[in-house]
């Protein structure tokens, strides 16, 4: 130990600290708000304040699990294309920075801030439904200008009002009953097949001229669509509405649905993305009668379209001459491998028989959180303070290095939510605050453990810069020891737990890792730089490291080079130790010089001959009497 | 003088001139906390815990800025609507009242607001809450909690197993563990508070703090007991002893500060300003730390020496120490030496070759 092997360099250690977990994350966090900004349209961007949960901002968290209704497993895509939808209906719905995640094994939690109406949460906890319905015709997703338009197709201007009028007046021919449009809510259409133009009823006619798809509310979908009528709807991105005919095969009856390189008629894999599709029997059946059918038609009738929630996700034709029979179809165009992915993943969520069930449903005020959030801050300052002052009063000056520690850590444990709630919009909840509370403690236990040991290594009369040394050694070892058991807990509730605890872990992770990296960068190499300076070197009274506080008062001490120092008697010696042994060295008891100093073995054999001389000169003087 | 006569304390408990007998009191030790969980058992089986809506499911109402806190006008506005219902009412800081009834429907809620809004004269859109909580939910919560407890505990047991290279050493700190968790929830339940999920996280983090608590006394008891078997003048039970007085002012000091923050939380914000949420969080850390720590000195290690007693090495080691001392005092040895002996305080480790580097240098 006298010599040290590796050369310590604590001022080294503290400016890499600094510029790599204070500096660095804070620039890259300004860097963020100059440049991603959380504002209302971008809540995800960074900002100095960090995110807050719903519990401190106020608003209403709804819990939703999903139910097969058929017993069946829910795969984890399908989950995530499950709260994409469910993510798909509140943003539609007008409702902006809601917080949509999967919660444990299959649990959604929805958190949307302010209030929620019923109709919202029926909206949210709807089943998602895929169906397959034929294409009768589309257009751009504007709505048309005149919306007496289908009443007097001759007298719009309109390009598109021209298009989506021809086919119903050409095709059949027959749109004319329908032409009164008192009648058409009541009169039953006959229709020959589900592709038959005369489904486009007046009324039909001038809800999809009225229809207008750049405007969200009109895709929020929502289903609830009565799979035997026509539906007038939008697609996905809303740039395109359709008119499409009754359901001819349900989303369920898909059982498989997956992405992939399209492979070609002689079996070579392609470049280009397709998507596959598989159905079962029923399935097979009904597609294969809409195929035979589609084939026959014109475009954009030989189209069918896939609807989930209400909403057209894909629109595919039949290439001209093929019927699908065997229940295997391929969707193919212009597809990216994400977008393929993308819509293999929405049409397998939708070919589940999945409905949400409300959990629980709260109503969170933002005021009582921010009240509760205020007071635990004040409470948890006075109680930061009450530790600054019983740390000063146990470690004199040496307790405002684990104050300054504490600052450090603070510091960087608020750098790294900002981070964090920026990064993977991890937003502070108010288990997350009592979390960093608790950890107050955590952290400065591990100055303490060390500062005892630095003490224990004082007591046994070391001088501070090797006291220093042992007693990290020797503290680093428990304090990594002891932080483990912390870091288990932490990463085993927030993967076991759920809610509340989980952001409870979280922080408690993330203090225990800034714990450890303050005690070996800032805490101890501070202590190698402060045991050089003589305040603390010398052990002045106010140091807390003075050896007058820390050594035994009474009893010989070991001091090196064979001496053995005896120190002044206590003054104020306690009672008890009047009734304690005094703690003996083994083997022979000490003897002392005459100045006090413990003799030397030479010194001791020369008073031992000194004494038998002594008593051999007595004995003769006896004898001689 | 108090900070000198302290300080003078901690190096007596060091040095082993002072010296609690915490582990040969052992026996006390144990019917205390034996006591203690007995009561505590009763407390939970006669009393129990209050669970809180969270776990048993129902609508809860929170009416805020209201100008008289009355308990009884909830209670008629709540029987208004549903007469058979007895709602439990609780106020909320300076000016709110929550009211807590059975599971209600989305019509009678509304009712229920509005009477609530009546009653109160406030506005039912921006003053009168309404929270629906589904009894399963608590269930789950507590479910996945309870298999995270398990996993983790087994988790740490395996890891103290291997850090002391001692099973009986994480035995004893799980056992400690039950016991603060035991203790911790009967005077929860004896002071009455609601259990809400916060309170399950307060136990959680107490479950982490006990067990790092025990890792650190236990560190301490295994450097004293490293070359335990290399030596014939203390035994086990000596060495563990002085290691918990050695640890003693840490185990004070960690424990204070600790404390100061959840105390601050839970006297200056729970009592004073009245938050709610950090009460629960708070009452559970506050005892649940105040017990770990203790039972870190005052079980913990105990037990952990009376289990390690009965491993056939450190039982014949015991018994040689024990047989010598009888031996030396029949041959009459100064009883200063023995008192030290068994004090711990002469700590004898054996030297060891430091290698060439420690030896002297020619100088160049």
């Amino acid at each position: 130990m006298a010599t040290p092997t590796r050369r310590s360099r604590p001022v080294r250690t503290i400016v890499l600290l600094a510029i790599l977990t204070i500096l660095l994350p804070f620039g890259a966090l300004l860097a963020g708000v100059n440049f991603d900004a959380r504002s209302s349209d971008n809540p995800d961007g960074a900002s100095l304040a960090p995110g807050l949960a719903l519990d401190l901002q106020g608003g209403t968290q709804i819990i939703l699990e999903p139910v097969t209704t058929d017993g069946s497993e829910i795969t984890p895509e399908a989950l995530d294309e499950a709260i994409n939808v469910i993510r798909q209906r509140i943003d539609s719905s007008g409702v902006s920075e809601a917080e949509i995640a999967q919660q444990g094994e299959g649990n959604i939690v929805v958190g949307i801030p302010g209030e929620v109406d019923d109709e919202t949460i029926a909206l949210i906890s709807k089943a998602a439904q895929m169906k397959f319905r034929p294409v009768l015709t589309y257009g751009a997703g504007t709505p048309t200008a005149d919306p007496n338009a289908s009443a007097d197709p001759n007298a719009s201007a309109d390009p598109n009002a021209e298009a989506t009028a021809a086919p119903s007046a050409d095709a059949t021919a027959t749109p004319e009953p329908s032409a009164s449009p008192s009648a058409v809510e009541e009169a039953p259409v006959v229709a020959t097949d589900p592709s038959d133009l005369a489904q486009i009823t007046a009324a039909v006619q001038a809800e999809y001229d009225a229809l207008d798809c750049t405007n969200p509310e009109n895709l929020k979908g929502g289903g609830g669509d009565d799979p035997a009528k026509v539906l007038v709807t939008c697609s996905e991105d809303g740039s395109l509405k359709y008119i499409l005919g009754p359901v001819e095969v349900d989303g369920t009856d898909l059982t498989n649905a997956s992405s992939g390189l399209r492979v070609g008629q002689n079996g070579v894999v392609t470049n280009t993305w397709a998507v596959n599709l598989e159905f079962n029997s029923e399935g097979t059946k009904a597609f294969r009668t809409t195929t035979e059918r589609l084939q026959s038609l014109e475009s954009p009738r030989n189209q069918f379209a896939i609807t989930l929630d209400g909403l057209v996700l894909s629109a595919p034709s039949l290439d001209p001459g093929v019927i699908i029979t065997d229940g295997r179809a391929e969707i193919s165009g212009s597809f990216t491998r994400d977008s393929a992915a993308t819509l293999a993943n929405q049409l397998s969520f939708g070919s589940l028989p999945l409905t949400f069930d409300v959990h629980s449903q709260e109503q969170i005020s933002a005021t009582l959180g921010s009240e509760q959030l205020e007071r635990g801050l004040v409470a948890g300052l006075i109680g930061l303070l009450l530790v600054v002052v019983y740390s000063l009063f146990q470690y004199r000056t040496l307790g405002l290095l684990t104050v300054s520690s504490l600052v450090i850590a603070g510091l960087m444990t608020y750098v790294s939510i900002a981070l964090l709630s920026w990064g993977m919009g991890y937003r502070l909840s108010l288990p997350g605050v009592a979390g960093i509370i608790v950890a107050i403690g955590f952290t400065a236990d591990s100055f303490i453990v060390y500062f005892e040991r630095i003490r224990d290594e004082l007591r046994d009369g070391r001088t501070l810069r090797v006291a220093v040394e042992r007693g990290w050694d020797r503290a680093r070892r428990t304090v990594l020891a002891a932080k483990a058991v912390n870091l288990i807990s932490a990463v085993v509730l927030y993967y076991l737990a759920v809610g509340g605890v989980q952001g409870f872990a979280f922080t408690l992770g993330l203090t225990t890792i800034i714990d450890v990296a303050v005690v070996f960068w800032f805490t101890h190499p501070v202590m190698e730089l402060i045991s050089k300076v003589p305040f603390f070197r010398d052990g002045h009274a106010a140091s807390g490291l003075s050896p007058e506080r820390l050594r035994t008062s009474t009893g010989p001490r070991y001091v090196g080079a064979g001496r053995v120092a005896t120190a002044a008697p206590a003054q104020d010696a306690p009672v008890e130790a009047e009734e304690q042994p005094e703690p003996v060295l083994a083997g022979i008891a000490p003897q002392s010089a005459p100045d006090g100093r413990r003799m030397t073995i030479a010194e001791r054999r020369a008073a031992e001959r000194r004494a038998q001389a002594a008593q051999a000169d007595a004995d003769e003087n006896e004898e001689k009497h | 003088m108090a900070g000198r006569s302290f300080a003078q304390w901690g190096n007596d408990l060091y040095t082993g001139r002072r010296s609690y007998p915490i582990v040969p009191n052992r026996n006390r030790w144990f019917g205390v906390v034996g006591l203690l969980s007995v009561a505590s058992i009763l407390i939970l089986g006669l009393q129990g815990l209050n669970l809180g809506i969270d776990f048993r499911g129902g609508s809860e109402f929170t009416v805020s800025g209201v100008s008289t806190t009355d308990q009884d006008i909830a209670v008629q506005a709540v029987q208004s609507v549903v007469p058979e219902d007895e709602p439990r009412v609780t106020t909320v800081g300076t000016d709110s009242v929550r009211v807590q009834t059975a599971q209600l429907t989305n019509e009678q809620t509304d009712q229920v607001q509005q009477a609530l809004a009546d009653a109160y004269g406030v506005d039912v859109a921006t003053s009168v809450g309404s929270a629906y909580i589904g009894p399963t939910w608590g269930e789950g919560v507590a479910m996945r909690a309870l298999w995270g407890v398990i996993v983790f505990v087994a988790v740490v047991a395996v890891f103290m197993a291997l850090y002391f290279r001692a099973w009986r050493m994480s035995v004893a700190a799980i056992i400690a563990l039950i016991a603060d968790l035991l203790i911790s929830a009967g005077v929860y339940a004896a002071v009455g508070w609601e259990v809400t999920p916060s309170t399950i996280i307060g136990f959680l983090t107490i479950l982490g703090y006990s067990l790092y608590d025990k890792v650190v006394v236990f560190d301490k008891v295994r450097e004293n007991t490293t070359a335990i078997l290399e030596q014939g003048r203390s035994t086990y039970a000596e060495r563990a002893n002085l290691a918990v007085n050695q640890t003693l002012v840490r185990s004070i000091n960690t424990g204070v500060v600790a404390l100061l923050p959840v105390a601050g939380i839970l006297f200056v914000g729970g009592f004073l300003l009245g938050a709610g949420t950090l009460r629960d969080i708070s009452l559970s850390l506050f005892v649940g730390i105040a017990v770990g720590t203790a039972s870190s000195i005052y079980l913990a290690t105990p037990l952990e020496v009376w289990l390690r007693e009965k491993e056939p090495k450190i039982a014949a080691h015991t018994k040689k120490v024990l047989e010598s001392r009888a031996g030396l005092t029949a041959d009459g040895a100064q009883d200063a030496v023995l008192a030290a002996a068994a004090a711990g305080a002469a700590q004898l480790v054996p030297g060891h070759h430091l290698g060439t580097a420690a030896q002297p240098k020619r100088r160049r």
